[in-house]
């Protein structure tokens, strides 16, 4: 042996680290197209997260089984990002930098948004955030498939002042998404010649409402706004309806059912609550129940209701990858410009188009009232366009635009 | 032309010679109600806490997952009402006997192990919680039927209290009474109470004393379990709710002081009060906040908690 041991040692990591660089130029061949999806699987907002993952990979899983994309095969990197902010921010840069992702599909609740954005922005990764939110925001490395104030919260406000009364109580999530809707729902009351009478906000694993409940009687509004996320708060219906006022004080909710908190309530909690969405797994078309037959041939009949939060992750991923079957390529820049020409697809809500100007969803939004844990179909609105972050956002104008607006009321 | 009761208020008062009758009816009413929410606060602390108050306040054991032990009982509620268990045994009788079986189980295993050691103890109840915590996520996923109010609301003047509001008030009453039955007038409460105070003597004179550990301790997890079931229709049934319990509870229970039974009372009306008069001036964020401040405050000024200066020497 004419080496030392050491000398053979020295040379043995060495080859060791840099074996893996030799290993992956032979590799090569035909990449697969990487995405990531980045939802909440455990920690509280699982009961969200989730089925918007398992719909994502539905969606996939169609797209590979039709020929993939551009030829080649997608893969999905998944990252449960556990109701933990820090792991949103930590995986949001692992995505764009360690798997070099084409597009991150992901973020449940604004916070988590506002956390993902610039980073994505940062490293110049294509971000589609496919949920409602509160509006406002105008970036054009951002596609938002989701409803807005101007989308259901309008529709609701005005449904509730015509229908029940001009008095407004307003609960809502104690973080930006809860305290920006709220102030939306200010403004179109005050709009609609209405008061809001009071606004309470509560953090996502708030259980006690009791005394909210008797503030409520106390006020005597003619009917309540619900703005609530999370686990915790599901507990204020069965509260509400434990005091006996289900029924007696109507209640219209931006959030209620998207995470099919429906069906942890009995029937007496839930009935005639009224909302507003994009989708509605009751919805009577035929790209609709075409994919209600798919998609339970995959995951069984018996699978939570498909709410609207879910259905926008699987549009969401339809609309990118029309961008990308536009663009030809992967290239972010042409895939943007491929989305701002006017993509739109035929998806289960409806038509769904993207608007190139606030790179948010002209789609139809539906009001329907729960009944016996299902929502039962009251009115259509046809197209509604983004009008709030419309009115703020010219993404054709100034391209280089990379903030939230937040509305502001008096 | 005046409602029932106002007219018999207005006759009241003149009958007492005052001129005119000042407080409205709906007031009186109001003022009911929001008592109910006081007094259902101050109830809802003392239930939480009196299971931790046999663990950590007669024990000495610190366990963080004392929560998990109120969310099993409150799953156990819940999938014996899946399984059309009549709702009351479903909420009084089966959480605690099947939280007692687990916290046996529990002691014997974990706990038996980290006798005197405190931060051993915290780090494996801490460590069983997150466990107790992924097991049920895991068994029953993150939707689950909850467990249906049993009892109407009822009405109070123009107002709507909940009935099952004072259901849990009674049941804290109850609980609070059953636990100074069995640590002053049953012999179990007797080697107990002497066991902790003194083991060795307790030994010397022929107590079993890692028996009574074990069942103290599955009695303080009976108590969390029952917790568990009897708030199981109001704060809902998920994996991850028991955080929402410990705090509170280890605030109060050290708050109290030694005395497990009147520590835990006192101190549950001190902040029970103070966490309600904040919750309707604000919201209830800042009745938590207030109620946060108050313990800070409180264990500043009586180290040893409540009863280590008032009420001595009590059970």
């Amino acid at each position: 042996m004419g080496m030392s041991r050491r000398a053979l040692l020295k040379c043995g990591v060495a080859a060791t680290v840099f074996a893996p660089a030799l290993v992956r130029h032979a590799a090569a061949a035909s990449d697969p197209i990487v995405i990531a999806s980045m939802y909440d699987l455990s920690g509280g907002l699982e009961a969200a997260g989730k089925p918007m993952y398992d719909v994502l990979n539905f969606a996939v899983g169609e797209m590979n089984a039709a020929g993939g994309l551009l030829g080649r095969e997608i893969k999905v990197v998944s990252f449960d990002t556990q109701t933990n902010m820090q792991l949103y921010a930590q995986y949001a840069q692992e995505a764009a930098l360690k798997n070099k992702v084409a597009v991150v599909h992901g973020g449940i609740t604004s916070a988590s948004r506002e956390v993902i954005r610039p980073v994505l922005d940062k490293y110049k990764t294509l971000y589609f955030y496919d949920m409602p939110y509160e509006g406002g925001v105008c970036d054009r490395n951002i596609f938002i498939d989701g409803v807005t104030p101007a989308h259901n919260t309008q529709i609701l406000v005005e449904h509730g002042l015509k229908t029940w009364g001009k008095k407004v109580y307003t609960l809502a999530a104690d973080y930006n998404y809860g305290q920006i809707t709220s102030d939306w729902v200010k403004k179109y009351v005050k709009d609609g010649g209405g008061e809001v009478l009071g606004t309470e906000f509560f953090p996502l694993d708030a259980t006690n409402f009791g005394s909210t409940i008797s503030k409520i009687q106390a006020a005597k509004p003619d009917w309540i706004m619900t703005i609530l996320v999370g686990g915790g708060p599901i507990s204020f219906y069965r509260q509400f309806n434990a005091a006996g006022l289900s029924g007696k004080i109507p209640i219209a909710s931006t959030t209620f059912s998207g995470a099919n908190e429906q069906l942890v309530l009995t029937p007496e909690e839930s009935n005639g609550v009224v909302v507003a969405y994009n989708y509605l797994q009751t919805l009577d078309n035929p790209t609709n129940k075409d994919f209600l037959k798919r998609f339970h041939a995959k995951y069984g009949a018996d699978y939570p209701p498909v709410s609207d939060l879910t259905m926008a992750s699987y549009q969401g991923m339809l609309l990118w990858a029309a961008g990308v079957k536009k663009a030809g390529v992967l290239d972010r820049e042409k895939v943007i410009d491929a989305l701002e020409s006017g993509i739109s697809i035929d998806a289960p809500s409806g038509t769904v188009t993207l608007d190139p100007q606030t790179h948010h969803c002209i789609f139809d939004v539906h009001l329907a009232k729960m009944q016996d844990k299902k929502p039962v179909l009251i009115e259509t609105f046809a197209q509604r366009k983004p009008a709030d972050t419309a009115a703020v956002c010219d993404l054709k104008k100034n391209p280089r635009e990379a903030k939230q607006y937040i509305i502001k009321v008096n | 032309m005046a409602a029932p009761g106002q007219e018999r208020l207005v006759a009241i008062c003149r009958w007492h010679g005052a001129p005119a009758c000042i407080p409205e009816k709906r007031t009186l009413d109001l003022a009911v109600v929001v008592g109910i929410d006081f007094i259902y606060a101050v109830a809802t602390l003392a239930l939480i806490s009196v299971g931790l108050a046999i663990v950590f306040g007669m024990m000495r054991i610190i366990n963080l997952a004392h929560g998990e032990f109120m969310v099993m009982g409150s799953y156990s509620a819940a999938v014996a009402v899946h399984h059309h268990i009549n709702i009351w045994i479903a909420i009084l009788v089966i959480p605690p006997v099947a939280v007692a079986a687990i916290g046996a189980i529990i002691e014997r295993l974990i706990i038996r192990q980290l006798y005197g050691r405190m931060v051993e103890t915290m780090l494996g109840s801490w460590g069983l919680s997150l466990l107790v915590v992924g097991i049920l996520t895991m068994v029953f996923g993150d939707i689950t039927e909850g467990v249906p109010t049993p009892l109407p609301g009822i009405t109070i003047g123009a107002y709507q209290a909940s009935g099952y509001s004072l259901f849990v008030i009674a049941m804290s009453i109850a609980t609070i009474f059953g636990v100074y039955l069995v640590l002053r007038k049953s012999r179990l409460g007797l080697l107990a109470r002497g066991t902790m105070q003194n083991a060795e003597m307790a030994a010397a004179l022929g107590v079993d004393t890692s028996k009574i550990y074990a069942v103290t301790f599955a009695f303080g997890a009976a108590l969390a379990g029952l917790a568990g079931g009897i708030l199981a229709p109001v704060s809902g049934v998920f994996p991850n709710i028991g955080g929402s319990y410990i705090s509170r509870a280890f605030i109060t229970v050290i708050g109290g002081g030694p005395a497990a039974l009147v520590g835990t009372i006192s101190a549950s009306t001190l902040f029970g009060v103070i966490n309600q008069i904040a919750t309707f001036a604000s919201n209830p964020v800042y009745g938590e906040v207030a109620l946060l401040v108050a313990a800070i405050i409180l264990i500043r000024m009586l180290p040893q908690g409540i009863t280590g200066r008032y009420f001595r020497g009590n059970l």
